[in-house]
């Protein structure tokens, strides 16, 4: 391969992300421009809240409970190599709630939510819905879109609170029922050692995920190729995009917000 | 009336549309005749806007299509999807209801909804069909829920996209008849696809027929069996030989 020709190699991909990076940007600056301009479509807002929100809880749920445990096991056993196993109810803490919980519930909610509006909106584009929501004068970005979005934005830190305290309790169980941790001091430990500033940073993180979830797989959605292939190629872009997205959006948040 | 000049649309490579022109005047009936994937539902998507044509100008009472104001613009359209392209998330009446429970003339929920039942009547559907999903009909029922969508608001201009494809001989008696009705009794602008010669007896005023791109023959109804033109000829009479290949 000719120099010239490996840099083509490797620009190509990169201007390929960057356009796909600056057309996120641009779906994500109009959704927000419609979010606030009615007409507002409540009855989608109430359904999207459904889908994103109280049925993620089971999944949302499980992910923390058995991390929680297993992020206990591993502060108890890596601890010890310097006599610090007392720690597991703080690390265990600070982990969830910094950093884990909101991870997790991003991601959980990509591969949930994300996948099921992305297979949803493009279904209808390659069947003409999305061409006959605009012949009968309604906006798909109004209708389709900003429900979701809204609902992203404003369910997901919601489910990251739930996942914390879910994750925390399944190191509370691993603590006092095998470890040997007293249930009193556990607690104890765990809620002297947060600060309202964790907890604030770990919903700002779920608002951000929920917002990259749900725009990622509506815009993916709504640029789908055509047939059920076009559907399949969308469906999994768009979970890929939102995964990598939410885990580079919280490096991001995770430097600005703790970093020295 | 509409009037298309020099209308030009391709998809990448794919040349669908090289210069049509075309005119169709206020309360008459059109039909487009042609070939499968010649371009004609691409050039139903052009005058409404959902494809964005290369070059050319769409015009309706003489301004430009691609600068009016798209709310009062699509209010005065309604359009029948090849596919149907019913909402999959709503219930059929809700379908038909659609534009009736929206915007500014909104009406109240029951009488959306009688005005719903009624129009599906008249594409030959029960009101028992009022309260099911989509996925629930047939493919010819879901069509004709489409129809009575498109005709549901009662607007001045109609699209229909093979409206009798995937009915039985009797159901597409019965379209045909309503499109006509509503062309005569209402004054309506109707452009129909259709690949059904008995539809297009029925229902056209006049016919155009699009081929490679281009308006190959148009004409009065009356014209249309006299026309010398091989093109058209081959295909009124479905003769496999002729200038038009059978495969494409
Ligand atoms: N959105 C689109 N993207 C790419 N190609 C398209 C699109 N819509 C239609 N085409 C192509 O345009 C041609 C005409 O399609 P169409 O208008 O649906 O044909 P028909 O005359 O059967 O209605 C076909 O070759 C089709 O593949
Ligand atoms: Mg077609």
């Amino acid at each position: 391969m000719t120099p010239a020709g490996a840099l083509a190699g490797i620009g190509r991909p990169v201007l390929a992300a960057l356009a796909s990076l600056g057309r996120i940007a641009i779906y994500a600056a109009q959704t927000i421009t419609h979010l606030v301009r009615p007409p507002f479509y409540p009855r989608e807002f109430l359904t999207a809240l459904m889908q994103v929100g109280w049925l993620s809880l089971p999944v949302v749920g499980l992910t923390a409970l058995f991390t929680g445990g297993a992020l206990a096991l591993q502060i108890y056993a890596g601890g010890q190599r310097f006599s610090a196993e007392a720690v597991v109810p703080q690390i265990v803490a600070i982990g969830m709630v910094r950093e884990l919980g909101p991870v997790l519930v991003g991601l959980m909610i990509a591969a949930r939510v994300t996948s099921s509006i992305a297979a949803e909106i493009a279904t209808m584009k390659v069947t003409e819905q999305i061409d006959a929501l605009v012949t009968l004068s309604t906006n798909p970005m109004k209708y389709l879109t900003v429900p979701r979005v809204l609902a992203g934005f404003l369910c997901v830190p919601l489910l990251v609170a739930i996942g914390d305290i879910i994750g925390i309790m399944g190191g509370f169980a691993v603590g006092t029922g095998q470890l040997g941790f007293n249930r009193a001091s556990y607690i104890q430990n765990t809620v002297n050692f947060l600060e309202g500033s964790d907890i604030i940073t770990s919903l700002i993180k779920g608002a951000v995920f929920g917002f990259i979830a749900t725009v990622i797989g509506c815009l993916y959605g709504m640029q789908s190729g055509r047939g059920a292939q076009g559907v399949g190629a969308a469906t999994k872009n768009a979970v890929a995009t939102a995964a990598i997205l939410i885990l580079a959006a919280n490096f991001i948040l995770t430097s600005v917000m703790f970093g020295q | 009336m509409i009037a298309l000049q020099g209308v030009h649309k391709s998809f990448g490579p794919n040349r669908v549309l090289r210069g049509v022109d075309l005119t169709i005047a206020k309360g008459t009936s059109m039909v487009i005749i042609g070939g499968s994937g010649t371009g004609k539902s691409v050039l139903l998507k052009c005058i409404l806007g959902l494809v964005r044509h290369d070059a050319g100008t769409i015009t309706l009472d003489g301004q430009d299509v691609s600068r009016v104001e798209r709310d009062p613009f699509l209010a005065r359209f309604g359009m029948l999807f090849q596919g149907g392209a019913l909402f999959d998330s709503l219930k059929v009446w809700e379908n038909v209801a659609f534009r009736l429970m929206r915007g500014a003339g909104r009406l109240p929920q029951d009488q959306a909804r009688q005005i719903a039942i009624e129009k599906l009547r008249r594409v030959g559907l029960t009101p028992a069909v009022a309260d099911l999903f989509p996925a629930e009909l047939s493919g010819g029922m879901q069509k004709r829920v489409g129809l009575a969508r498109a005709i549901a608001a009662e607007p001045e201009i109609i699209f229909f996209d093979e409206p009798t494809t995937g009915l039985d001989p009797i159901m597409a008696g019965v379209i045909n008849d309503l499109i006509r009705e509503i062309v005569v009794e209402m004054g309506v602008t109707a452009m129909t696809i259709t690949h059904d010669m008995t539809s297009v007896r029925a229902i056209a005023d006049s016919v155009a027929m699009l081929h490679q791109g281009v308006i190959q023959w148009t004409g009065p109804i009356g014209a249309l069996d006299a026309t010398p033109d091989p093109y058209v000829q081959q295909f009124i009479h479905g003769r496999a030989d002729g200038p038009i290949a059978a495969v494409r």
